[in-house]
């Protein structure tokens, strides 16, 4: 899934949050683009 | 969408080429999860950002999906997502991301 791709992580606060995506991604082999954690109020 | 966010999204996809992109959600819900794909796979429904009417079609999951869960380590996943597998509509969420996945041009 992750080969030769360039990840981008959009995490939601009330979801789950960027980094803890990105961690998975890199955890397998994967390369991060872009991470951000959004938060809609 | 964030609209910084947005702009990101279309710069890498210039560089990179849109099929070197892969796009990862953490949405809390469905309706989220689904207007985040939408953003970049038909473009920004609200025509804010610099995706408004970029279809992109980018390849888009949700961090839930079975097709992502399945790529990541047991104890990563347990420590890194855990909880908020227990608590998401993990169901639902993924039934309206990959519906966006399926309507990329």
């Amino acid at each position: 899934m992750f080969e030769s791709k360039q990840v981008i992580v959009l995490g939601e606060r009330d979801g789950i949050a960027g980094p803890a995506i990105a961690a998975c991604v890199e955890s397998a082999g994967g390369h991060i683009a872009y991470t951000s954690t959004e938060c809609f109020v | 969408m964030d609209l910084n966010s947005q702009e990101t999204i279309k710069r890498l996809a210039d560089e990179h080429g849109n099929e070197h992109l892969l796009v990862v959600l953490g949405a809390p819900d469905a309706e989220s999860a689904e207007i985040a794909a939408e953003t970049v796979v038909l473009g920004d429904p609200t025509y804010a950002g610099a995706l408004a009417e970029a279809q992109l079609g980018l390849s888009v999951y949700h961090a839930l999906e079975e097709e992502f869960r399945s790529q990541i380590g047991d104890d990563v996943w347990e420590e890194q997502i855990g909880i908020m597998a227990d608590v998401l509509e993990a169901e639902e969420i993924s039934a309206a991301v990959k519906g966006m996945r399926e309507q990329a041009p």
